[in-house]
């Protein structure tokens, strides 16, 4: 049996432990507590972090160089919350013309826009029919090569 | 009062959250192997495409680019599923599904305009959350539930959500429209016999003698007569017809966290479901499983996943049942959570009789086929004479043979890191 055939399709992410060492071992001295008992178990779970409403939670790849002046770039991975009311200044995954596409919420004047960060991008009128906010970016994660 | 959320077009909307183009387009899900259609978009409906139409007859309207047809994809479908029942709980402490894409939601507490308000919201949020559509009814009991969910999927007016309330107007008149053959648990033969005596409608069913119906038809239609006129009796699990999918679940009585004691509990629900299953005569083709926490301890961690399996062709075979709930098993178990209920859906059912005819399911040799109906037949009879569980099956030796026919399956854009949906920065 490969790992391929089988099928987490679990909504909540379980907890991942973060790899550092934990202080099980008691001090020496038998029925002395050992100071390190009261963090006994206790990680760093990126998903409690992050992932606020794991029901309406989606992870998108981003492909382009639009975005990156607002610290977005190519490969990144973003971290889309669903449940949240889209407002300026926020981060949108947007359908455009039926493509998934990631843009900046602002207002011109009382017009709402979805702007790219960069120039070569014009901004595309909220408006529009062939528009449709599918989610608001709620983190980015960008990985070095290390 | 009691709802049943049912999701519209479920497998074609699932897809369409992360193919956004296939929004307005004729589109169809196939069976494992790519054999037939088992979900239809309304597009798809209107070009006249039936339920069960085996794939190679659609080639022509494929070639002419159509419509578009996708291999299942029940890795996507099973989280969709999870998320959009994660939102129902929020609206409601008791959730149970019903099939993959349909849940019954309890309502307790509510006042009539309230109630309308509180679903609103319900449909409006897990659509926006999962990117679901979906349709409520509500109703006093399961059966005018189902009735009120139909009537909000096709009766533009209702928008989605059609609350029903005992003997009021609107329940009189709706029933007074519905024939017979669109209520829950009456079948066809029943509506001519039914018929003969007067009884045309679900409202003349209402109004019949309910004792009459139980002398002359039996216990069940008394109970659908009952329920029309809102008197719950029925229960999950326990309609005689032949069902569409197969649920058996149960709480632990406890929290546990103890690995053997759930594995070896859905174990039983597999055993069980798979008699269920060879009793009407039918064959799965997935298996879905899920685990829950207890959502009143909020002092403890909560994890309620679930997971769907495909089986490699159609079948009524315990081995092969058990195989997959231990393999969903494995996937979503995770140590440190205390579970309070577990349980094992068959899903997408056929009929057993008429699975020789599909030559695209890769179904077992006859030889083979014959033996393993002998073997299950043996094991029902002696469970049945000796007591359920008298004859067990050993846990399963993994099967290295696990390859499907899926030409066309999109990714499975929720579960796999690798297979992310991109997002454009241009």
């Amino acid at each position: 049996m490969t790992i391929e055939s089988l099928i987490p399709a679990h909504p909540t992410p379980p907890s991942m432990a973060l790899p550092h060492p934990l202080a099980l071992t008691r001090a020496g001295i038998s029925g002395f507590p050992s100071p390190a008992q009261d963090y006994e178990g206790r990680t760093l779970d990126l998903n409690e972090r992050l992932v606020k409403r794991p029901s309406a939670s989606f992870f998108m790849t981003v492909t382009g160089d639009s975005m990156d002046s607002l610290g977005i770039q190519d490969g990144d991975l973003l971290l889309i919350d669903r449940s949240i009311e889209p407002r300026p200044g926020h981060i949108l995954v947007a359908l455009v013309e039926g493509e998934i596409t990631v843009k900046r919420y602002q207002l011109k004047g009382r017009h709402p826009y979805l702007c790219s960060a960069n120039p070569a991008y014009p901004p595309i009128p909220l408006e529009d029919l062939d528009c449709q906010v599918w989610g608001v970016v709620r983190s980015v994660i960008h990985e070095y090569p290390v | 009062m009691i709802g049943l959320i049912d999701c519209n077009n479920f497998y074609v909307s699932c897809e369409r959250v992360f193919q956004p183009r296939l929004e307005g387009l004729p589109v169809g899900v196939l069976s494992n192997n790519d054999g037939c259609v088992i979900a239809r978009s309304n597009e798809l409906k209107v070009l006249g495409v039936e339920m069960g139409t085996p794939a190679f007859e659609l080639k022509a309207l494929l070639r002419q680019g159509r419509i578009r047809l996708l291999s299942s994809n029940y890795e996507l479908y099973g989280d969709m599923s999870a998320r959009v029942q994660s939102v129902l709980e929020e609206f409601s402490t008791g959730v149970e599904p019903y099939s993959i894409d349909e849940m019954f939601v309890r309502f307790d507490d509510f006042g009539q305009d309230q109630l309308l308000t509180h679903c609103r919201e319900l449909h409006h949020k897990v659509r926006r959350f999962t990117g679901i559509p979906v349709s409520v009814g509500v109703a006093p009991t399961r059966t005018l539930a189902k009735l009120a969910n139909r009537a909000a999927k096709k009766v533009p007016a209702y928008r989605g959500v059609c609350v029903l309330s005992a003997g009021s107007a609107d329940t009189s008149s709706l029933l007074q429209r519905v024939e017979l053959g669109d209520v829950w648990g009456v079948g066809h033969r029943l509506v001519e016999r039914l018929a003969l005596m007067g009884i045309h409608t679900a409202w003349d069913l209402a109004q019949a003698d309910p004792k009459a119906i139980r002398r002359r038809f039996s216990v069940t239609l008394e109970r659908t007569a009952l329920e029309l006129s809102g008197i719950p009796c029925i229960e999950m699990n326990d309609s005689d017809e032949p069902r569409q999918r197969i649920m058996t679940s149960r709480s632990f009585g406890k929290l546990t966290d103890n690995r053997n004691e759930i594995h070896e509990a859905l174990r039983q629900f597999g055993q069980r479901g798979a008699e269920k299953l060879r009793a009407q005569d039918s064959l799965t083709r997935a298996v879905y499983v899920f685990l829950k926490t207890n959502r009143h301890r909020p002092d403890l961690p909560q994890y309620s996943p679930g997971a769907v399996v495909e089986l490699e062709r159609p079948t009524d075979d315990s081995r092969e049942i058990l195989r997959a709930v231990s393999q969903a098993f494995e996937a979503i178990y995770r140590s440190h959570y205390r579970f309070m209920k577990a349980g094992v859906m068959l899903i997408d059912l056929i009929d057993a009789n008429r699975q020789q005819l599909s030559l695209l399911e890769s179904p077992q040799s006859a030889e083979e086929r014959e033996r393993s109906e002998r073997l299950m037949a043996t094991l029902d009879a002696l469970n049945q004479r000796m007591g359920r569980g008298t004859v067990k099956l050993g846990m399963p030796s993994p099967n290295a043979a696990w390859h499907l026919r899926c030409a066309n399956r999109s990714p499975r854009w929720s579960t796999r890191w690798p297979e992310l949906p991109s997002a454009k920065a241009k």
